[in-house]
């Protein structure tokens, strides 16, 4: 990455439209409320309402990661919400009813996290289901699964060092904001330091090809299918510690559509092959923006989705072809005669 | 013929640019009824190019069309066939689980009188058959899924589908390269049927005697630009060839001897290998610096060896033996493991990464065989990829270019490449000059050349007999999906493989 600037520069000009609708949101955001950006140090943390934002988007942030890698192998994983209510679901009944110290309960979560992953992995891989299909089963089943675990009820638990999760502090910024910055920094240099990204694309890319090329295609699923659980695993954790409770039937609720849309915003095409997983963070963060912007401005929830899904269209639109030419072709006038 | 037909088509200074690179450069054409025009340019010249301006694929950024008197400018293919002019392209456009019926007339189907949006089947069937009938196929059922069908048949229905419209310029972009011989005989006669009924032809194709057989006036492009248009009678094919390439042209000659051992001492031995339902026995010999060709007709078995060799496909039956370990592969990447590599016969859908670069699709195996998390040296993998494009002469503004904004030939020089950066001890070759010009051609079989200099063997694929009988020194001859007859050394003539390919058991 070091050499030849050409692919970062290409890697960039597809940022250049979320991080535009970021910075346009940001503007009108600062304009209109006095104290937006203001950031106050308290008791070795910063508080704010851009520390706000990034606390809740991580969470949504950390599974569009995973989402990231399952789409660009041409895939898509509908369960990651599903997984989440799981983890959440087991963090609490192993705490409260098995009494395990805290990190055990949480390598429970992590591990039954990966082993959904895992499961669609296979399904796709080796049975060959499609995507779409294997993991709405599981989107499905897990939800009920969860409530099985929790026994139907929402188990409330204090255990200090899961609330800190959600709650606390590493370094002054919130605990998840914090994880959201490990997990990309790691995945990124795992992704671009090893042949992993460049197979992961040749998967997405043609499948067929990948094949014939040598690529471990079931290796490549299974790790992108396994990693995606992991992350939805944690980003259960995460919520069921900000309340303190694991919620079965709401955890993780529409946390796959979230994640997907994310990653579309950044620019990943939902069709496989080349990936950005700084696109992905701020497709989220661009999500969670909106939100805060709406509810500050007191917009009432019921109604918040539509002018989000404006934005949504708006920047989704901007990534087709045809319409960055058209844009382009706006900046450039000559064209007609040559 | 009728060579002082009307004029139909006329284009002028017709110019197209992708961002900085000029594909077409003032390019002018005239098509007259009762004419076929033969396009010839080597890869990259600009004849797809120009063919997607007529057709309204692309829209020039210069110059004017004029068909019949009236100024055009399609916007899409579809407006282009409504106009009168048909497009046939290299990649049949058609779709595989539809009927014959249903492709020919889709996108127009018949309506019923009473209420057009419901499709009147019968009047679908009746078009389809007619169209059909126009070609010398009105045997075929035209009810039959079209995926079913042989690809000769395909591309016939593709042409039916131009009839269909009854357009008057019938544009066919290399509309043989996937054809046998017998096909293509078909396919010429249908192409001078068209012409008797006063369509004008414009007809790519990379393969000259094809060109000379049917050919009224020839136009040649290159690099973007019009050489020039001329009356097919007085060209000869040295002087067209060096049209093409802008220089005095040979092509790369003098035949292997058989260097290689037998038996025992070679590299890959098979020993009625095959599999149930695909490879009923195969028997061949490849040894190290030796090019072996499996010769045959479409269908032969030759594609499906390959696979079986190079575990794309496990084999069920017989024996394979390579370096001297019997050996059966489930997988190409335990084939890959053994150094073993493969060119495959569909470039598009079975080797480039569309998305990708030209670094990024060169190196891909080289970095995939040491495992998905083996370290990238980004630099060192650029400094190979721009060592194999000057080698090979791959045109690229360069490596970072996606490769599907590379010509065919020149992503087959990617490709080889691909497996050229593996050093491999075996490479197979399926159909590596396919839909390429006659120069990236003869660059390819130089590389490959060299290639088996080095000690590599070659075990190659080609429809072409021409190139066969040049480049091996061995040829298996398969027919039925068996092998039927091994030539060697002087035995080998475009005769004798088409002899013994054609005998009946």
């Amino acid at each position: 990455m070091n050499q030849s600037g050409l692919p970062w520069r290409r890697g960039m000009r597809s940022l250049v439209w979320p991080v535009a609708a970021l910075a346009l949101l940001l503007a009108f955001n600062a304009a209109t409320m006095p104290g937006f950006f203001a950031i106050e140090a308290r008791d070795g943390r910063v508080y704010g309402v851009l520390v706000d934002i990034l606390n809740h988007g991580s969470r949504t942030a950390l599974v569009a990661l995973g989402m990231t890698l399952v789409i660009a192998t041409g895939g898509v994983d509908l369960s990651v919400g599903a997984v989440a209510a799981m983890a959440g679901a087991v963090t609490a009944t192993l705490l409260v009813q098995a009494q395990v110290p805290w990190p055990v309960a949480i390598a429970g979560a992590v591990a039954l996290g990966m082993c959904c992953g895992v499961w669609n992995g296979v399904c796709v891989s080796v049975f060959r289901l499609q995507p779409i299909v294997a993991t709405l089963v599981l989107m499905v089943a897990g939800r009920g699964v969860a409530q099985l675990i929790t026994g139907g009820s929402i188990i409330t638990f204090e255990s200090g060092p899961i609330a800190a999760i959600g709650n606390g502090s590493f370094l002054g910024l919130p605990v998840p904001v914090t994880m959201m910055v490990v997990a990309a920094v790691a995945l990124q240099v795992l992704v671009r330091r090893t042949a992993l990204g460049l197979c992961v694309q040749c998967v997405g890319d043609n499948a067929t090809a990948a094949r014939l090329a040598g690529v471990p295609d079931r290796a490549v699923m299974l790790f992108v299918y396994g990693v995606c659980g992991v992350l939805a695993a944690t980003a259960g954790i995460i919520e069921c510690s900000y309340i303190k409770a694991a919620d079965a039937n709401n955890a993780g609720s529409l946390l796959e559509l979230d994640a997907i849309l994310a990653v579309v915003i950044g620019g990943t095409s939902l069709t496989g092959g080349r990936f950005s997983f700084a696109g992905t963070i701020i497709g989220a963060m661009l999500m969670q923006t909106m939100t805060k912007t709406l509810y500050m401005h007191d917009v009432s929830a019921e109604i918040a989705p539509a002018p989000k899904a404006l934005v949504v269209i708006l920047v989704c639109l901007l990534h087709a072809p045809r319409v960055r030419e058209w844009v382009s072709g706006l900046w450039r006038p000559r064209g007609g005669s040559a | 013929m009728t060579r002082e037909g009307g004029l139909l088509l006329e284009a002028e200074g017709l110019a197209v640019r992708f961002g900085s690179v000029r594909a077409l450069d003032g390019v002018s054409l005239t098509v007259r009824a009762g004419e076929v025009q033969a396009l010839l340019g080597e890869n990259g010249a600009g004849k797809s190019t120009l063919i997607k301006c007529l057709s309204g694929v692309v829209r020039p950024t210069g110059g004017r069309m004029v068909l019949c008197g009236r100024r055009i400018e399609p916007r899409s293919p579809h407006e282009a066939e409504r106009i009168g002019i048909a497009t046939v392209f290299q990649e049949v456009g058609l779709i595989p689980r539809l009927s014959v019926a249903e492709n020919i007339c889709l996108g127009r189907e018949p309506g019923r009188r009473w209420l057009r949006g419901l499709v009147d089947w019968r009047a679908v069937r009746s078009r389809a058959r007619a169209a059909m009938d126009r070609l010398g196929l009105g045997g075929l059922d035209v009810d039959r899924e079209l995926g079913t069908c042989s690809v000769a048949v395909q591309q016939m229905v593709a042409i039916a589908r131009a009839l269909d419209v009854r357009a008057r310029v019938l544009i066919l972009d290399e509309p043989t390269s996937s054809l046998d011989r017998d096909e293509c005989a078909r396919l010429l006669g249908v192409i001078g049927h068209l012409r008797a009924q006063e369509m004008g032809i414009v007809f790519i194709s990379h393969f000259l005697d094809q060109v000379e057989a049917i050919a009224d006036r020839v136009t040649v492009l290159r690099d973007g630009k019009l050489v020039g248009s001329f009356e097919a009678a007085g060209l000869t094919r040295a002087k067209l060839v060096s049209l093409m390439v802008g220089r005095e042209f040979e092509m790369p000659t003098g035949k292997r001897e058989t260097t290689g051992e037998r038996g025992a001492g070679s590299l890959l031995s098979l020993r009625a290998f095959g599999r149930s339902g695909m490879i009923e026995g195969v028997d061949a010999d490849v040894g190290a610096g030796e090019v072996v060709g499996l010769a045959g007709l479409l269908g032969s078995g030759r594609s499906e060896t390959a696979r079986l060799v190079f575990g794309a496909e496990t084999a069920t039956r017989g024996t394979m033996t390579f370096g001297g370990e019997a050996s059966r592969f489930t997988t190409p990447r335990q084939a890959i493991a053994r150094g073993i590599g493969m060119l495959p016969e569909n470039r598009k859908e079975q080797g480039i990464f569309p998305s990708l670069s030209v670094v990024e699709n060169l190196v891909v195996s080289l970095r995939a065989k040491d495992g998905a998390f083996s370290r990238l040296a980004f630099g060192s993998q650029v400094a190979l990829a721009e060592e194999f494009v000057r080698q090979l002469g791959i045109k690229t503004a360069d490596v970072h270019a996606k490769i599907s904004e590379l010509s065919g030939g020149n992503q087959q020089k990617v490709l080889l490449a691909r497996w050229f950066a593996m050093r491999p001890v075996l490479l197979i070759l399926d159909e590596p000059t396919r839909g390429i010009d006659v120069a990236a051609k003869a660059d390819v079989l130089r590389a490959v050349d060299r290639l088996r200099g080095e000690g590599t063997a070659v075990l190659f694929i080609s429809s072409e007999l021409e190139e066969v009988t040049r480049v091996c020194g061995r040829v298996v001859v398969l027919r039925d999906r068996r092998s039927v007859a091994h030539l060697e050394g002087s035995d080998i003539t475009e005769a004798s493989v088409l002899a013994a390919v054609a005998r009946t058991a």
